[in-house]
């Protein structure tokens, strides 16, 4: 079986869940190796790379790698792809693994896939397009495939592999080296799961009226373990943090259960979570789009429906 | 400064969107084309920086015969002049080949800075900046919600899952914004009038030293295999509330198993 290329979104040490996905859907088609870029990979992360699959885990444990936007990782895996000759290269597809994908498919003149939500024989990989209207099957045809998968587009599985360390001298070129991250500012809501990870997402709209407001969809995510989303009017507004909007120019979502309270359901919204397995709606006004993808919706006042909600859950605990 | 503006017509995302059976691209004469929304806001920081510091605004798009409106709309709202990079091989280009020809011609243009909209609403890739940048081996300041610009050093904030990083270059770079960096203005009367006199080049392949056999669908490194309409979600229950509408909702949870 051949070696395929994984490449680890890790936080402060932390591995995220979509790579133990990404592992899970490699042992699939050959044989994981997980790359690891920058410090922090210690023994815990290295145990959970095996675990779920990683035979072989690159580290390259350099600030260098880290410190400059998105750059020395494509160069880091254009690397690895010259010496090892993958037949993949999967990255998550989040906004910075896309752009890592997209520099790393520049430089090995190979061809990319983004957003896809399934990957299967062959690195035919499933797409969601036009705001989730059309479904496509695509693949790569020229160089080594690049896949970016987007979160939650399967469950990890463990599934021991041998995680054998392998360190990767790195030293970004100059051109790697031009766009230097001077600073990390945290605007974090609570500790909540990250949006684009979460398996439940509550997200508010214009309909919750003010940032105080956004408590009450705060308490009902904490009684689910959700993450806490928000249309762009509410983030336009300044009632949520920006990385918090779901749609088409915020982050797109997957879930297993996505709850939207006061959200009408413009395209745009629609492009960031049309793809949730179930998906509840709160809205007062019953023409709303958004009950069009609704599972289940309730036409009713967010302020009496959500905390009713809420309790019932916490009763039901 | 000298700035070029990447800007693309895409379908309106109101209307239906397809793929053409026979090539599997999409089928863009089915649909009005409009202004990538996100590219407004790249040709609104485009103004403000020259309003700021001088210089020239270019707008540079790709596209048939009919991008055409989009480039006035641009040059509507205040940019200078037009390259309208234009070429029948070009049909069916893929991010990177799109991204080769508009290197080139931004080589040939010449520029200090490149805005983009970090992605368009047709393909939603938002991976063309960074591919740009790569190609032209120019700073990728990408996914800004600020720029600054002092002399020929540039700063931006970059956003990100955790909030966003600060991040310093030296011009000539590449930018991309999101559509929390402004609020792109509406093209007066006299700015739509003032457009029609403004110059738009034509620029074909060869003249950006664009290598035919490298563009188009026949370039692509990567093909559709297949693609159908979404099977549409199964109808819903929708109930209105009586005042137990929380509790329905909880038991819909609970007969699905998340409570
Ligand atoms: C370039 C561009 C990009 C965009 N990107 C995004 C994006 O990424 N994400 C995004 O979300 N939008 C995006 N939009 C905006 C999108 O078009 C909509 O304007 C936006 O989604 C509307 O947000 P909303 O549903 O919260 O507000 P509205 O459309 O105003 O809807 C509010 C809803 O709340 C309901 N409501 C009000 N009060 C209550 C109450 N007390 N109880 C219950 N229901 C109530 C109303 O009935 C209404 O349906 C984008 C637009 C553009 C042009």
């Amino acid at each position: 079986m051949s070696e395929i290329l994984v490449l680890v979104e890790h936080v402060d040490g932390e591995i995220k869940k979509v790579t133990l996905e990404l592992l899970t859907l490699a042992r699939t088609l050959g044989e994981p190796s997980a790359v690891w870029a920058g410090p922090g990979c210690g023994d815990a992360a290295k145990a959970k790379l095996a675990e779920y699959g990683a035979d072989k885990i690159y580290v390259a444990d350099s600030d260098e790698v880290v410190n400059y936007v998105v750059a020395p990782k494509a160069e880091l895996l254009a690397r690895l792809v010259a010496d090892k000759s993958p037949a993949a290269v999967l990255v998550a597809s989040t906004i910075e693994g896309k752009e890592v994908a997209g520099r790393l498919a520049v430089k090995t003149d190979s061809g990319v896939i983004t957003d896809a939500v399934g990957l299967g024989e062959g690195f035919v990989a499933d797409q969601s397009i036009f705001g989730g209207g059309v479904n496509v099957r695509s693949r790569v045809t020229k160089g080594t495939p690049i896949v970016a998968v987007r979160p939650n587009s399967t469950a990890p599985v463990a599934a021991a592999g041998a995680g054998a360390e392998e360190k990767v001298e790195v030293a970004p070129s100059e051109a790697a080296r031009a766009a230097k991250i001077v600073e990390r500012v945290k605007e974090e809501k609570g500790a909540r799961p990250e949006l684009t990870e979460a398996a439940i997402v509550v997200s508010g709209g214009r309909g919750v009226g003010s940032a105080e407001n956004f408590a009450i969809i705060e308490k009902l995510a904490d009684s689910l373990g959700a993450a806490v989303g928000a249309s762009r009017a509410a983030t336009d507004a300044k009632w949520y943090p920006h990385q918090f909007q779901v749609g088409q120019t915020g982050k797109t979502v997957s879930p297993q259960l996505y709850i939207a309270a006061g959200i009408s359901g413009a395209i745009q919204h629609r492009a960031g979570m049309q793809t949730s397995k179930t998906i509840i709606v709160v809205n007062k006004d019953p023409e709303a789009p958004i009950f069009e993808i609704a599972d289940f919706g309730v036409v009713g006042d967010l302020f009496q429906v959500v905390p009713q909600l809420t309790e019932e859950i916490e009763k039901r605990k | 400064m000298n700035i070029v503006v990447c800007v693309k017509q895409v379908p309106d995302t109101a209307t239906e969107r397809k793929l053409r059976p026979d090539d599997k691209t999409l089928d863009r004469d089915a649909v009005d084309g409009v202004v990538n929304e996100l590219d407004e806001y790249a040709v609104e920081e485009a103004l403000r920086l020259k309003e700021a510091h001088g210089g020239e605004v270019t707008v540079l798009t790709m596209g048939p015969a009919k991008a055409t409106e989009t480039i006035r709309k641009a040059l509507a709202m205040g940019a200078d002049k037009a390259v309208h990079l234009s070429d029948d091989a070009l049909h069916g280009s893929d991010a990177l080949s799109t991204s080769y020809a508009m290197a080139q011609a931004l080589k040939k243009i010449g520029f200090d800075l490149v805005i983009l909209g970090s992605e368009s609403t047709d393909a939603r890739t938002g991976v063309l900046a960074a591919m740009l940048a790569e190609r032209l081996g120019a700073p990728q300041l990408t996914l800004a919600r600020k720029v600054e610009v002092n002399g020929s050093a540039i700063a931006i904030e970059r956003i990100t899952d955790y909030g966003y990083d600060k991040v310093e270059a030296t011009l000539p770079a590449v930018v991309s914004v999101v559509e929390k960096i402004n609020e792109p203005r509406y093209p007066s009367f006299k700015g739509i009038m003032a457009a029609k006199k403004k110059p738009v080049e034509a620029l074909g392949i060869a003249d950006a030293s664009v290598d035919a056999s490298a563009v188009g669908l026949a370039a692509a490194y990567s093909e559709v295999a297949e693609f159908a309409a979404a099977p549409p979600r199964a109808a819903g229950t929708i109930v209105k509330d009586e005042g137990d509408g929380g509790v329905k909702a909880a038991d819909f949870l609970a007969s699905k198993k998340f409570i």
